[in-house]
């Protein structure tokens, strides 16, 4: 395998409203501020992850791409998908060993609908979408399937919260648990409605160590899927994203931190069991996605987080996670380490 | 800049959807499952594994080989596994009223299948609930053709009531007499020296006959007492407070209301007396004592 490494990652100050910007003023200053940071202008690879459906309208990532200046043209990619998945794509394709750099971005505006309902469009559209089964019931049924006690999702909902107030880039959110949503949800366990956008940029072998002092090298990269009807699964645990994390070799080192794509406090519970995290392992230190959760960069940012803590210097290893579908159908696991 | 407070923005409605809906095949094996769904009966079909897929797949998820074509009645009676409840229905839900999602193992089923229940309340569907599919009068062909799953019933409430004449025995007319009098007559027991009240005939300890009547005044102290939160047409007011009260030169305690007084503040020992309504008001009845209120003297050591 080619070192492949994250050398420079922005994120958005994300909102909970729409301030009007369009997705390429959205994506605009994340892509200037990883321009900036690995001083390269072209790249020999882009790729996004974003969703049509938030907008309501087909091919919105192609007018995405007048953020970037794409002429002369660009090779260029894009999924439909979180933009955690478009960084996967990004390092599969360094890893042909023609191109050494990739520009990867996510971004999302889930304020323009309602969200919840958004995601129903998401189901299989035989057994559950014309059930009307939302993204918070269907969250819901596996917390409830969790069994997850209430003091420790509040726990987790009160922590990601505070960790957010700290984190200029997300959300500023009260530190009260709600009401019941759906139960057992309760307002706090739920991500949050976010606009906002992330950019990485990934670099491979000399050019990594020539644009960054401290790399974060990804040393394994995997993503697994299960079946998608909640009736075929387990749903109290994930079989495919414990599979991810020893594919990448999440248990091969000691983890200083992991960024998890928990979009319900109940998740965090299962994700830390799927990836056997010992509690000396911080979890979200950002926040998390429950104070800022720009769907379809949310993944992507915890990659970006996770990356960012062996840049700065103050992580030797971290776990940067993703997930996709319903009740973390579809999990990828990031493991980096500096040097 | 459009973030600014004030920015006065432009905004437009846009609907994004599929006039007439979205025409989907179903290919074999979802569509024998619809098909017998719009017959009222729930099938699943084996895996070559052994296992019954419910709601069936094209494909053993846990093998990704292609199902048999055996194909066995499942249910129609199923059990919840795990289950969220709904406070506020969204439109596209299949009940309006609050109701739970729930995973349901259908009995002859491997798998779960996901449907609303309506249940009365969040705790109403513990894992383990039985629960059986409420069909739509028109079926289609569509997964809701079962409007919802309804719990089996456990428990039916039955309305009882039956209706009494009573009449006062003699005894007890004698001690109405002097409650409507304004005076409480109870009785002296000629064998044992034991007073009570009500008036009775016979004493209750040694078995004799009563010999005397004893007029008793309307002050006693409280020697025990509830709080009740519940209404009750008998009390003026909720919280109240039923006492026993041992009324001066009584032997036993007689029940009574205590007012006239925060209830958290009854105490034993509490010296008391009866509030009488107003003499022309009064009857052959014990409303004639609204309650009993404290007299304020020092408590007694019981």
């Amino acid at each position: 395998m080619r070192d492949v490494a994250v050398v420079a990652f922005a994120q958005t100050r994300h909102t909970a409203h729409d301030t009007g910007l369009a997705e390429p003023e959205l994506i605009l200053p994340v892509i200037r501020a990883v321009r900036e940071q690995s001083g390269l202008s072209t790249f020999g690879f882009t790729c996004s992850g974003s969703c049509d459906y938030l907008a309501g309208a087909p091919f919105s990532f192609v007018s995405a791409l007048d953020a970037l200046g794409a002429w002369p043209p660009i090779s260029e990619s894009h999924v439909e998908m979180d933009g955690a998945w478009a960084l996967y794509e990004a390092w599969v394709r360094l890893q042909h060993g023609d191109v050494d750099s990739a520009l990867v971005y996510g971004f999302g505006k889930s304020s323009l609908g309602d969200l919840r309902t958004i995601m129903t469009l998401q189901l299989d559209p035989y057994y559950l979408e014309p059930l009307g089964l939302d993204q918070l019931s269907f969250a819901a049924l596996q917390a409830s399937a969790l069994g997850a006690d209430r003091k420790a999702l509040d726990e987790i909902a009160r922590r990601s919260r505070t960790d957010g107030l700290g984190n200029p880039n997300a959300l500023h959110l009260p530190l009260e648990e709600g009401e019941f949503v759906v139960e057992p949800l309760k307002e706090w366990d739920i991500a949050p409605i976010t606009d906002g956008a992330a950019a990485v940029v990934l670099a491979a072998g000399d050019l990594a160590r020539r644009i960054c002092a401290r790399p974060a090298y990804i040393r394994g990269i995997a993503h697994r899927i299960e079946p998608h009807y909640l009736g075929m699964r387990e749903l109290s645990r994930s079989a495919s994203a414990a599979d991810a994390a020893r594919a990448a070799g999440v248990g091969k080192g000691p983890v200083d931190v992991a960024e998890l794509h928990a979009s319900f406090s109940h998740e965090e519970i299962i994700l830390r069991e799927a990836l056997e995290l010992p509690s000396s392992t911080v979890i979200n230190p950002s926040g998390g996605p429950l104070a800022a959760n720009p769907v379809m960069a949310t993944g992507l940012i915890r990659i970006g987080e996770a990356a960012q803590r062996i840049m700065d210097g103050s992580a030797g290893r971290t776990v940067g996670h993703a997930a996709g579908g319903p009740c973390l159908q579809h999990n990828l696991v990031t493991v980096m380490e500096a040097g | 800049m459009p973030s600014e407070p004030g920015f006065d923005a432009l905004t437009a409605d846009h609907v994004l959807e599929f006039p007439g809906g979205y025409t989907r095949t179903t290919g074999p094996v979802i569509g024998r499952f619809l098909t017998e769904l719009r017959d009222g009966r729930l099938m699943g079909v084996r895996t070559a594994e052994g296992r019954t897929l419910v709601p069936p797949l094209e494909y053993d998820p846990a093998t990704g080989e292609p199902v048999t074509d055996e194909w066995v009645e499942v249910g129609p009676a199923g059990t919840v596994t795990a289950s969220a409840w709904v406070r506020q229905p969204l439109e596209g839900h299949p009940l309006d009223r609050p109701f739970a999602w729930a995973m349901i193992k259908l009995d002859g089923a491997d798998t779960s299948l996901v449907h609303a229940v309506d249940a009365d309340n969040p705790k109403a569907l513990p894992p383990g609930t039985r629960v059986r599919p409420v069909w739509r009068a028109t079926r289609t062909g569509h997964i809701s053709d079962i409007s919802h799953f309804a719990p089996e019933v456990t428990k039916i409430v039955s309305p009882i009531r039956t209706a009494y004449k009573l009449t006062a025995s003699p005894s007890l007319t004698r001690f109405l007499e002097g409650v409507r009098d304004g005076v409480f007559i109870g009785c002296r027991c000629g064998v044992c020296d034991k007073v009570y009240v009500p008036y009775r005939l016979s004493c209750p300890e040694c078995g004799n006959p009563i010999t005397g009547e004893v007029t008793l005044p309307d002050t006693g102290t409280i020697t025990t007492f509830a709080i009740n939160n519940l209404p009750d047409p008998r009390a003026p007011e909720v919280p109240f407070v039923s006492a026993y009260i041992l009324l001066d030169g009584a032997d036993i305690p007689m029940i009574a209301l205590v007012g006239g007084i925060p209830a958290h503040e009854v105490r034993q020992g509490m010296r008391v007396r009866a509030e009488w309504v107003p003499e022309s008001e009064r009857t052959l009845s014990m409303s004639n004592i609204k309650w009993f209120t404290p007299t304020g003297e020092p408590d007694v050591e019981l």
